[in-house]
């Protein structure tokens, strides 16, 4: 005879009731303790595959196993090189934001960073030269052009998400897993390659940053030793940060950290100094290209639990959205991107706008971002909401997630933890999507950034991978 | 002015949506109104309204149909805003049942639900006594279960139409994991006092069911809190299907280990359906293990009846069985003795119309029904082949898209007024369940059909009605009979005995 199920005689039980109300009713008449929940069916289709998927004997160990890696995941920043060194990209290979795609699809941000990226390598003289060999997949000296998304190269890239090879890359490491992930040096905000500008300016700063910043963070870096990301997103999502749309309090304690080394170590002179301190510090959102890989590594380490139905990325590349999840491995399951809804920067408009773009959505992925809004409330009315909105989308996400974060805490909600692993089944059966927030790039190469607000998934990603889920599961009547 | 409209996204149950109906048809410038999920079985019921059905619209589709008495936009107007009031839960019906969490989002899946009551997240830990009550449409009942096992929670499964194979499932992960699945097609629960699904009100005791029935654990019940006060500790469903082969007795045995570890439970009682030979042989050599007696009683051919366990029960404690109660009609048929005829049961609870088919049988040869007791005896689906028939409404075949029988009475009022139609059908005989959950009135509904059926009658027809109720039962059970009186019909408090007596006037042996 176990505890369980002697305590379930052991006195008069709580009630969790679902479907008919009168049930719930005749428990209220007997003044008995019960609590209804608030069910509806599933997104319609999906009956059979739930049914499977649930019978699936693996999922809940898989899932626990998949929680518990993802919360004890760390994330120090290690290093600054090279992405040809670090992604090991040859000339004539790009990584890109989101589930794969090629020239032809690509959306007008997408394709404006890739031509910024070719006029940064060298490998094009003219943005209509890099568009002609772009559109043919050859370098003009004939070597074919690969497209590849970050995530398969365990990394990611903001908004279109471009790596060349000669960008340099903030390595992030996971010393529980033993696993490294990567993101580029954030740009700043305005007219910049990941929203799809290459203008000359454009490539004059991603020219400081390969020549004077990467160079001299890699040297600071090298003296400074570690930086603790994971406690830094800790602290920052308690000083009205949620890590996607707003990192001000992260990038300030970042270059907190590294000013020291980078006065003493860096070797440049002091108004070089001075310029990447003003660049840094200039830059609210310098820090998301460390939220992102730091929070790469947490989904990394859930990555590939067969039976598991946990999302482990949340990816756009322009044109569609895709999510991976860790029970299939890196099969991506895609829908057409949203449309953002949210403020535009000046004059521009929803016309403006391009669909929902970047691997960004890792942060929601891991409870930060649209998940954190709760923490946020400074930036509720820049993606367009209230305060109220923001918690009631905090709780909300709690919904279709498995576990909370004890290292992301938010103090408006009693010190809950983030929201983090999405449930695929979760959010079949509830219908709530997770919540994005994003910034809105410009629908024509070469505009960049025109706002920011929120967008969800497709349904039909978590739909397809549902099925995918129930295909891999074992048969419902063979051996449990 | 006929009105008809699909909503997509909008999900309420459906005894909760023929409230609402109710409500809107109640208004007097509305003649009819259908709000109900769109299935195939509710757009037939468009061309009585005259509405033709309207183009796509599922079962997850929410169909609102309205026809008011005149042709005035303001009356539709007004009835479209009555069924908006009613949708938001603000009108008549009845209001939830608790207010979620307090976070100000209401938990959406019973995991989430469990959890916000306490444990940890992956429900690793025991949760102590917390146990989920499933009564979702069958298809969606058994994830809903299987979450309430990964929050480890104990989950009674109301529902029914839920596939054999899944039940086993359930039930092996419960084994797993130390917890109990009761179902699927439970109806009846009592867990430390509190009632679950259609649910008597009875006195705490020394009694401790299992049950692999919910209507024959209600008539034990009723029978124990009714004359001779003797109450239960514990009603432990587990499902009718519980004892087949396939599934081999595995919430039984749980049950059966939970009973025996509880201090309360003197007397271990076990009823049911006819189980599978093997499995109930496993069964009662579990029992004999047991510390706590227990009375090993499933029915069957051979088998005591219900009422029969209840007197074993009894005489447990020292007590002798009374004669129990019964009211005859206040106003006898005019036709003293008629002669024979065939004998029609429509049961609201399955394991009442088994009980009442093996005393039948016995003497009456053949039954019919959609749960016979021999599968040559199986009748078609809704077919009537003549001679003696015992339907049991619950069963899976009437419960699609619709509340269950002991709630709505729509399709048991239209056999009783097609039974009465058929000069062959001599004798009627009917169950009526009250307690927690159940029809709120009965005998309101049922009263006046049986007056009509009757009434309309050439030929002698006895109306003979199974009282399943304790006398602390909401409804009120000296009022529920009183008012079958007064329609005409004879009421039992003993199912068994009021299967008896409509064997006797199919016979031709008895008066009425």
């Amino acid at each position: 005879m176990n505890t369980a199920l002697a305590d379930l005689l052991a006195g008069e039980p709580h009630v969790v009731a679902v479907g008919a109300e009168t049930l719930s009713a005749a428990l209220a008449d007997q003044a008995a303790h019960h609590l209804s929940v608030d069910w509806r069916p599933p997104y319609p289709g999906t009956e059979d595959d739930l049914v499977r998927v649930f019978a699936d004997p693996r999922r809940l160990d898989a899932n626990a196993a998949a929680s518990a890696r993802m919360l004890a995941a760390s994330a120090s920043l290690v290093d600054v090189r090279p992405a040809a060194e670090v992604v090991g990209l040859a000339p004539g290979q790009f990584c890109h934001a989101g589930p794969p795609v090629d020239w032809s699809r690509a959306s007008g941000p997408m394709q404006g960073a890739l031509i910024g990226a070719m006029l940064l390598e060298g490998l094009a003289s003219a943005p209509e030269q890099a568009s002609r060999l772009l559109a043919e997949g050859r370098l003009a000296d004939g070597t074919a052009i690969e497209l590849l998304p970050c995530h398969d190269r365990g990394g990611v890239g903001p908004m279109a998400g471009v790596v060349s090879p000669s960008m340099w890359v903030l390595v992030l490491r996971d010393e529980v897993h033993a696993t490294t992930s990567w993101c580029t040096l954030n740009e700043g905000l305005g007219k910049v390659l990941r929203y799809g500008a290459y203008s000359a300016d454009v490539i004059d700063r991603l020219r400081w940053m390969r020549d004077i910043l990467g160079p001299s963070l890699a040297a600071t870096m090298r003296a400074a030793g570690p930086i603790d990301v994971k406690a830094l997103i800790g602290q920052m999502v308690q000083m009205g940060d949620e890590g996607h749309n707003r990192n001000r309090a992260g990038t300030l304690m970042l270059l907190r950290d590294l000013m020291p080394s980078l006065v003493e170590s860096s070797g440049l002179s002091s108004a070089e100094v001075a310029r990447v301190a003003r660049f840094i510090g200039g830059n609210d959102h310098f820090f998301l290209n460390l939220v992102m890989p730091a929070a790469k590594l947490q989904t990394l380490a859930a990555s590939g639990l067969a039976g598991s139905t946990v999302v482990t990325a949340l990816a756009r590349n322009g044109t569609d959205f895709g999510i991976q999840v860790s029970g299939t491995g890196s099969s991506w399951f895609t829908g057409p991107a949203g449309v953002v809804e949210g403020l535009f920067l000046g004059s521009y408009g929803p016309d403006d706008a391009n669909p929902d773009i970047g691997d960004s959505a890792i942060t929601e992925t891991v409870g930060l971002g649209g998940f954190a809004m709760a923490s946020a409330p400074a930036i509720v009315r820049f993606v367009g909401g209230s305060v109220a909105d923001a918690m009631r989308t905090t709780r909300e996400m709690y919904e279709i997630t498995l576990s909370e974060n004890p290292a992301y805490s938010f103090p408006v909600l009693d010190f809950r933890g983030a929201p983090t692993g999405i449930d695929v089944t979760r959010v079949v059966r509830t219908g709530i999507l997770p919540q994005i927030n994003t910034g809105i790039a410009g629908r024509v190469a070469g505009t960049g950034q025109v706002g920011a607000g929120l967008v969800t998934p497709p349904m039909e990603c978590f739909v397809a991978a549902l099925q995918a889920l129930a295909a891999a599961a074992p048969p419902l009547s063979g051996p449990a | 002015m006929r009105h008809v409209e699909v909503r997509s996204g909008v999900y309420r149950d459906s005894v909760r949506l023929m409230q609402i109906s109710a409500a809107v048809s109640a208004h007097p410038w509305v003649e009819n109104a259908l709000v109900a999920m769109a299935t195939s079985l509710n757009l037939e019921l468009l061309g009585d309204m005259g509405i033709d059905k309207p183009a796509g619209g599922g079962p997850n589709d929410l169909l609102v149909a309205i026809v008011t008495a005149n042709d005035d936009d303001d009356a539709m107007k007004l009835a479209l805003d009555l069924v908006e009031i009613e949708l938001a839960g603000t009108g008549t019906g009845v209001s939830r049942g608790s207010e979620g969490t307090g976070t100000g989002v209401l938990p959406r899946t019973t995991f989430s639900t469990v959890r916000s009551l306490g444990g940890s997240p992956l429900g690793r830990s025991a949760l102590g006594s917390t146990v989920a009550l499933v009564s979702t449409p069958g298809r969606y009942a058994f994830v809903e279960a299987m979450d309430a096992l990964d929050a480890g929670a104990s989950v009674m499964v109301f529902s029914d139409n839920v596939p054999v194979e899944q039940e086993i499932r359930l039930k092996r992960r419960a084994t797993e994991r130390g917890l109990l699945v009761m179902g699927p097609d439970c109806g009846t629960a009592v867990i430390g006092g509190v009632g679950l699904g259609f649910a008597n009100v009875v006195p705490p005791g020394p009694v401790g069911l299992v049950a692999a029935s919910g209507t024959g654990a209600q008539q034990v019940m009723s029978l124990l809190a009714g004359m001779r006060a003797v109450g239960i500790s514990h009603c432990l469903g587990v499902g009718g299907r519980d004892m087949s082969a396939a599934v081999g007795g595995l919430s039984t045995h749980a049950a059966l280990d939970a009973l025996d570890a509880d201090p309360a439970t003197e007397l271990i009682v076990l009823i049911g359906k006819p189980p599978a030979a093997a499995v109930a042989e496993a069964v009662r050599s579990h029992a004999a293990r047991l510390s706590t007696p227990v009375i090993v009683a499933p029915l069957g051919p051979g088998q005591p009846d219900l009422t029969a366990v209840v007197g074993q029960v009894l005489g447990h404690f020292g007590r002798s069985a009374p004669e129990w109660p019964f009211w005859p009609p206040t106003a006898p048929a005019p036709w003293a003795i008629g002669p024979g005829g065939a004998l029609r049961g429509l049961f609201s609870g399955g394991t009442l119309c088994t009980e009442a088919m093996v005393i039948a049988a016995e003497t009456l040869g053949p039954i019919w029904s959609n749960v016979p007791l021999r599968p040559e005896w199986t009748l078609a689906p809704r077919s009537s082949p003549g001679g003696h028939v015992m339907v049991d409404l619950g069963d899976d075949e009437y419960t699609v898209g619709r509340p269950h029988p002991m709630i709505d009475f729509g399709p048991r009022m239209s056999l009783i007024a097609a039974e009465a139609a058929d000069s062959a059908c001599r004798v009627l005989l009917l169950d009526v369940v009250l307690g927690h959950g159940a029809h709120p009135d009965p005998s309101a509904e049922l009263g006046p059909a049986i007056r009509a059926a009757r009434a309309a009658r050439e030929t002698p027809l006895s109306v003979i009605v199974s009282l399943v109720g304790s006398p602390h039962d909401p409804q009120d059970l000296i009022r529920q009979a009183m008012a079958l009186q007064d329609a005409g019909a004879w009421s039992y408090s003993s199912n068994a005995a009021a299967a008896r007596h409509a064997v006797r006037v199919a016979r031709g042996d008895s008066p009425q």
